[in-house]
């Protein structure tokens, strides 16, 4: 027995989620009384693949083939499911990032796993019985799960569970899987990354405005601020309709739910569908020149005012607090 | 062309959310079902793509009598025929697992899901889908095209996103951006009355999943005012107190 973790790399780098999701499956490992694998697909350098051991992985796998170069969702899971096999996992965690989320559910049906999609805390291991806490109804609530087959699969949250430094190492061994023709029949024909931006859904702080900002000219401060704090920008759902800002960016229940240290809303009256998106955040800050607006019940700090006022004295604040540190 | 939408029956999503029995039921009393947002769009890109006689769409959902008015609103919105699989959806293997039953014995060129159902958020039914046709899966996607035999879809990526082109037959789960929801009109609410609406009987699985319970989040403290001239004190709180910058 072992915990099998994939270690998911952007450009052969490692995320944070990446250390996230090895320090959860690590703790699992310890629940269990077993090691921890890890695999990685993908072009990633040794220094990245050893650094894994200091977040526990006893062990890491490395599949690097140019075949396997780009993410391949059928051949991924291929190789992560024939991983768990002949490392006698019983347990396989991800990141429930979006290439996750492709890859717990083929992995699952392999495997004849139950698959936990949205973890949110280490289960719960009573004898036979395994639970995992998840979200749910779009970040109304959580549902407490009960994986009944021998095998599981957990997608965990990105932001949800903190990165756990040990002082270890890990050893790294090459592995090559079988993969089938009929795995690559979908083809990768352009990556496009941004790679200046935070993303969305890995970010720590997030800033987002909604439609109190008036149009797409005046997301100027929104973005400065948003640089200066190292967030990552969002908006509500009318500013998304209304094409002011990409789809990408819509936090909210038929968007992106996002749990990041600080959520600041902006403009953004707070609508259940929008509160429902951002539930999980630890801070939440608005700002807003509507008392009444609904976004104050759910947040922790707030500034009654004009958007247009108070950014720009958030902006020349923030670079203050910046210079003094 | 022949296209399959994977439906879901779902609480509205200005729904409070709440439950019974000790918080293991979800409490659907006056709670209005709506037709799954993103499966909406998944259904809105099928016509689209097989408007003008190219090709034909099928809905299908896994549910109890209860989802018939959901189904009857997809035919509306122009679905050509309906399926029901008459059982209660346990979980997505369990719907999974019935949707590909039927696709096996009715070829499909494209099958299409919304990117997650509202309710539960899993985004596993596509995946699962794909891994029991033996075909490929993209789980979110923001395009979606179709030249002859294969698709060219985006796919949603951290901080950005991947272009990919499949061949038919394949599964894919849709996000906004892929299509504008269409609002049926009197005469396609008109002729889904009359539309096949085919209800067949589920397969027996073992499932591998239960839902023990359910919480809401924790409700959060009283907000913290500061006043609008004072953006420093804020700034200062963060950092200080709540310790996030």
């Amino acid at each position: 027995m072992s915990v099998l973790i994939y270690t998911e790399n952007a450009e052969g780098k490692f995320k944070k989620s990446t250390f996230e999701a090895v320090s959860y499956a690590r703790a699992i490992a310890d629940q269990t009384n077993t090691n921890l694998v890890a695999i990685s697909i993908g072009d990633v350098a040794n220094d990245q693949l050893s650094s894994l051991g200091k977040y526990g992985a006893d062990k890491v796998l490395n599949v690097s083939n140019a075949q396997l170069k780009n993410f391949v969702n059928q051949a991924y899971a291929s190789v992560i499911a024939s991983a768990a096999k002949k490392e006698g996992a019983g347990i396989v965690v991800l990141s429930n990032s979006f290439s996750g989320r492709g890859l717990a559910p083929r992995i699952g049906v392999k495997l004849e796993a139950g698959v936990a999609d949205g973890a949110v805390a280490l289960p719960e291991i009573a004898g036979d019985k395994f639970t995992v806490k998840k979200t749910a109804f779009s970040g109304k609530a959580f549902a407490t799960v009960q994986l009944t087959s021998a095998n599981k699969v957990i997608a965990l949250v990105p932001n949800s569970y903190k990165v756990v430094e040990k002082q270890a190492s890990g050893t790294i061994e090459a592995f090559s899987a079988e993969t089938k023709e009929s795995d690559f029949k979908a083809m990768v024909k352009e990556i496009v990354r941004s790679t200046d931006k935070v993303s969305l859904p890995d970010a720590e702080i997030v800033v987002s405005g909604g439609r109190g900002l008036k149009g797409p000219e005046n997301w100027g401060m929104i973005e400065e601020l948003a640089d200066l704090l190292g967030a990552a920008t969002a908006c509500s759902k009318p500013v998304s309709d209304a094409g002011w800002r990409p789809h990408s960016e819509h936090v909210g229940q038929t968007g992106i739910a996002v749990s990041p240290n600080l959520y600041i809303a902006i403009g953004i009256s707070g609508a259940i569908q929008h509160l429902a998106g951002i539930s999980s955040s630890k801070v939440i800050v608005a700002i807003n020149k509507d008392p009444e607006a609904p976004i104050f019940k759910v947040a922790d700090y707030g500034i009654v005012g004009d958007a247009f006022e108070v950014v720009p004295q958030l902006i020349a604040a923030v670079k203050e607090h910046k210079a003094s540190a | 062309m022949k296209i399959l939408v994977c439906i879901s029956n779902v609480p509205d999503t200005t729904t409070k959310i709440t439950f019974t029995d000790n918080n293991t039921q979800f409490n659907t009393n006056g709670v209005q079902f709506i037709l799954n947002p993103y499966d909406e769009i998944a259904l809105s890109r099928a016509i689209e793509l097989t408007e003008g006689g190219k090709g034909s769409v099928t809905v299908i959902n896994v549910g109890e009598a209860n989802t018939e008015a959901t189904i009857r609103k997809a035919l509306a919105i122009g679905a050509d025929d309906a399926v029901r699989v008459n059982a209660k959806p346990h979980d997505a293997w369990f719907v999974a697992y019935q949707i590909a039953q039927y696709a096996k014995q009715n070829a499909f060129d494209l099958i299409l899901t919304g990117r997650e159902s509202i309710d539960y958020n899993g985004s596993k039914v596509a995946g699962m889908l794909g891994e029991l046709l033996d075909t490929p899966s993209v789980s979110i996607i923001k395009k979606l095209d179709i030249d002859g035999d294969k698709g060219t879809v985006e796919r949603e990526i951290e901080g950005g996103k991947e272009v990919l082109t499949i061949p038919f037959p394949f599964v894919a789960g849709t996000a906004e951006g892929v299509a504008e929801p269409k609002i049926p009109n009197m005469r396609g609410i008109m002729s889904a009355r009359t539309k096949p609406l085919n209800v067949i009987e589920a397969a027996e699985i073992k499932n591998n999943s239960e839902i023990l319970s359910y919480e809401t989040p924790a409700p959060r403290g009283q907000v913290k005012l500061v006043a609008a001239t004072e953006a420093e004190k804020l700034i200062g709180l963060l950092h200080t107190e709540a310790k996030v910058i």
